[in-house]
């Protein structure tokens, strides 16, 4: 069984323009397309239980390893999304028409969220890095919809997707990029540090990878407090390489923690394409196999695919309680932030303009409704035009909120003394005069 | 009172909370099956089981991190470092995640973990085993950093920064471990924050933490016997919070201060002593701050000379000498 969900675009074409994902190593174009009734049938891939045993035997982890690398690459060319039918996996097959609606309301939602934001930041009123999820929203999305009320998620630094599909608010997320009191961290964050904990959004991270360990101590206490969920915890393909992610995933096997890792692999850390960064067989999350974690890749531009496979991944952490490492192949529009001077420089004008026509998840998604006639253009554009005047109401409250007081930049430090409590009181805890 | 050591004194505090609270448990390398590498948590795997006595990989920085993620969602992670030294490959976890998780989430999240081990030099293994980070800690806001000097602060302390609901870097001595004190039974917490004056004296302030507050009771009694010198003795027990009132009130007692700081002097714990009393006590001195500190060098392995690089009574009290 092919590990690999998504499909890589018919190959002659790909082959042609060599405009496959850049990241793609050059073995990604060569391999065989996959067998999509295959991949349909059985979105992630189960491995026989020794695999996934913690103290498996170096000799059990490898007899995985042939099957692996029969299966194409995560990373390789966008599928042709609507080519292979993930509507009827189980995670899709039961969708209402509004709650489909709703995943199209979410990402124009955040779309449009992020296009306000970039005005201003452009006009130099907002500051700080803004790292825009243009052409990932599906990611954020369909996870948030797979949500069961017990699991907790966790990203980087490109947060405002996650945040958004969460449910926070466009008020609270808008007023913490303009640094201002009513921001959803008090101005105290900014645009990398968005939180929600009662929406189980534990943030927004700003070390690559520096999130990664505290997804695995959000399992640790689902499974400490022997609660009916998972954990979720996003990363780029650049974070695979810190090394405290590969603890990580030994910790997570060896303890059998319910986490799931989303690698979304969008090609690039930073300026730096995949090819350039990590040494890769067949996909990043290939590597997950060396500590005897599962592991599957498929491709995160169609909200089916997607909801397939990490439905699938969540779910067999809630029940097995074993962790998992879902690799999502998605793209941004814009550069590393909006501060990354060679956005356009080390990827061409045409590659980013092919992701944007052919695999954009939106269009995608909305292609997809309007065939299934749960919408009409004219309510998609009901909703586009409702979503962008909630963005630019959302800017108007940020720009008209006040700055956070003199006062607030000594609180929100230590939770003793803010609550003014016995333990805040003894000794002197800051030291600026 | 029982007179018990100082690890066991450790031992009895997480076994007090183990028992109390449901959502501490331990975890760190060798803590449970082996007993820890200095014996702090042993017999408590046996007592408490996997579930809250838990060993680690040797993975600093991810097991540091999943304390703090345990700890946002209500857990109370009490995690060992062998070494303080070995903090620093999960710095990242310490101070961006725990120390500035508060902060960046405008006070949604906060991280009631403690991490603890020894941090000390005089053990003869070499520089990379022998840091005393407190101050590198205690330079974030947002972290707490405690070293106890004794077995009964060692208790008091340990559970009142297990029932904190900030994160607390907890600095422990592998010299003191065998030490022997009062300990009563039961628990009891010592407020982070509250100096203690351990020896009253009239003359000289010594200003110290951890076991150099040993070394300052040490040379005191060579000063009354052989000098005529009464030093009185503040053990800060807490770095951040700072006791900032018992040691001005010492000074303004003593008008002489000598800093006593097994830390190192450049941007040393002593530094920040010394800064404090030249802001709010130069009226009441009657001499210059002085400091006797760890030799500004890495710490060297040969044992001779290694005894050279830590504040020892005699240092002290030659220092004290010199001041009058």
């Amino acid at each position: 069984m092919a590990r690999t969900l998504s499909l890589p675009s018919k190959s002659k074409k790909t082959a042609a323009k060599k405009v496959a994902r850049p990241a793609a190593p050059k073995v990604a174009t060569k391999k065989a397309t996959p067998k999509p009734a295959q991949a349909a049938a059985k979105p992630v891939k189960k491995a026989p239980s020794k695999v996934l045993a913690p103290k498996a035997a170096p000799k059990k982890a490898a007899a995985s390893k042939g099957k692996a690398a029969a299966s194409t690459t995560g990373i390789a060319a966008p599928a042709k999304v609507a080519s292979l039918d993930f509507s009827k996996s189980p995670f899709n097959a039961s969708l209402k028409p509004a709650q489909k609606v709703g995943f199209l309301r979410e990402m124009l939602r955040i779309r449009r969220f992020e296009q306000q934001a970039l005005k201003y930041y452009n006009q130099g009123i907002m500051g700080g890095f803004l790292h825009l999820y243009n052409g990932q929203e599906s990611v954020a999305v369909g996870t948030a919809s797979l949500m069961n009320g017990h699991d907790e998620i966790i990203t980087a630094y490109r947060d405002h997707g996650h945040a958004l599909a969460v449910g926070m608010g466009m008020n609270e997320c808008m007023a913490e990029l303009f640094g201002k009191g009513t921001g959803c961290s008090k101005g105290k964050g900014g645009s990398m540090h968005f939180f929600a904990p009662d929406k189980h959004y534990w943030g927004g991270h700003g070390i690559v990878a520096g999130q990664t360990p505290l997804g695995l101590g959000l399992a640790f206490a689902i499974k400490y407090k022997k609660i009916n969920g998972c954990a979720v915890a996003f990363l780029g393909d650049g974070a695979v390489n810190q090394g405290v992610f590969s603890e990580c995933l030994n910790m997570a096997a060896l303890w059998d923690l319910p986490i799931v890792y989303v690698i979304e692999n969008n090609g690039y850390s930073m300026g730096t394409s995949l090819e350039r960064s990590s040494a890769v067989n067949g996909s990043l999350a290939k590597r997950a196999e060396g500590f005897c974690v599962e592991w599957a890749t498929c491709g995160g531009f169609d909200l089916y695919e997607l909801r397939a496979n990490l439905g699938a991944a969540m779910e067999r952490a809630r029940k097995e309680s074993k962790p998992m490492v879902l690799e999502v192949s998605t793209y941004r529009y814009y550069g590393h932030s909006v501060a990354d001077a060679n956005a356009k420089k080390y990827r061409s004008p045409e590659e980013i303009e092919r992701y944007k026509t052919e695999y954009d998840p939106i269009t995608i998604w909305q292609n997809q409704l309007l065939k299934e006639k749960v919408v009409t253009q004219a309510q998609i554009e009901k909703i586009d035009a409702e979503a962008k005047a909630e963005a630019a109401a959302a800017a108007e409250f940020g720009i008209s909120s006040p700055w956070p007081t003199e006062e607030s930049i000594f609180e929100d430090i230590y939770h003793e003394v803010d609550h003014k409590t016995e333990a805040g009181q003894t000794g002197r805890f800051f030291f600026s005069e | 009172m029982p007179v018990i050591t100082y690890r066991q004194a450790l031992n009895d505090a997480f076994a007090e909370e183990l028992t109390r609270d449901e959502n501490v448990f331990l975890m760190g390398e060798e803590v449970a099956q082996y007993n820890g590498a200095y014996k702090v948590t042993e017999g408590l795997w046996e007592r408490f089981g996997s579930k809250r006595v838990i060993d680690t990989p040797i993975s600093e920085a991810a097991f540091l991190g999943l304390g703090v993620g345990a700890a946002m969602m209500g857990l109370r992670p009490v995690v060992e470092l062998m070494f303080w030294s070995f903090a620093y490959v999960g710095f990242d976890q310490i101070i961006n995640n725990a120390g500035c998780i508060r902060y960046m989430s405008g006070g949604l999240i906060n991280v009631p973990m403690v991490v603890r081990g020894p941090a000390n030099g005089g053990t003869n293994v070499g520089a990379t085993h022998s840091h005393t980070p407190e101050n590198f800690l205690a330079n974030t806001p947002g972290l707490k950093v405690v070293c106890p000097a004794t077995p009964y602060d060692a208790k008091g302390l340990m559970i009142a920064s297990i029932r904190d609901n900030d994160t607390v870097c907890f600095m422990e001595n592998t010299l003191l471990y065998g030490d022997l004190g009062e300990v009563p039974d039961g628990a009891y917490t010592i407020p982070l924050g509250v100096a203690e004056v351990k020896r009253e004296g009239i003359d000289v302030s010594l200003i110290a933490h951890g076991r150099a507050v040993l070394t300052c009771l040490a040379a005191a009694e060579i000063l009354a016997a052989e000098h005529g010198i009464e030093a009185e003795v503040v053990d800060l027990r807490s770095i951040r919070p700072l006791d900032e009132e018992t040691i001005l009130n010492s000074v303004a007692k003593t008008h002489r201060a000598v800093l006593v700081d097994e830390n190192k002097p450049f941007c040393g714990v002593s530094s920040q002593i010394a800064a404090l009393l030249a802001e709010h006590a130069f009226d009441d001195l009657d001499a210059p701050v002085l400091r006797v500190t760890a030799l500004d060098a890495p710490a060297i392995y040969s044992m001779p000379l290694e005894k050279l690089q830590l504040p020892d009574a005699q240092a002290v009290v030659a220092k004290v000498l010199s001041s009058f």
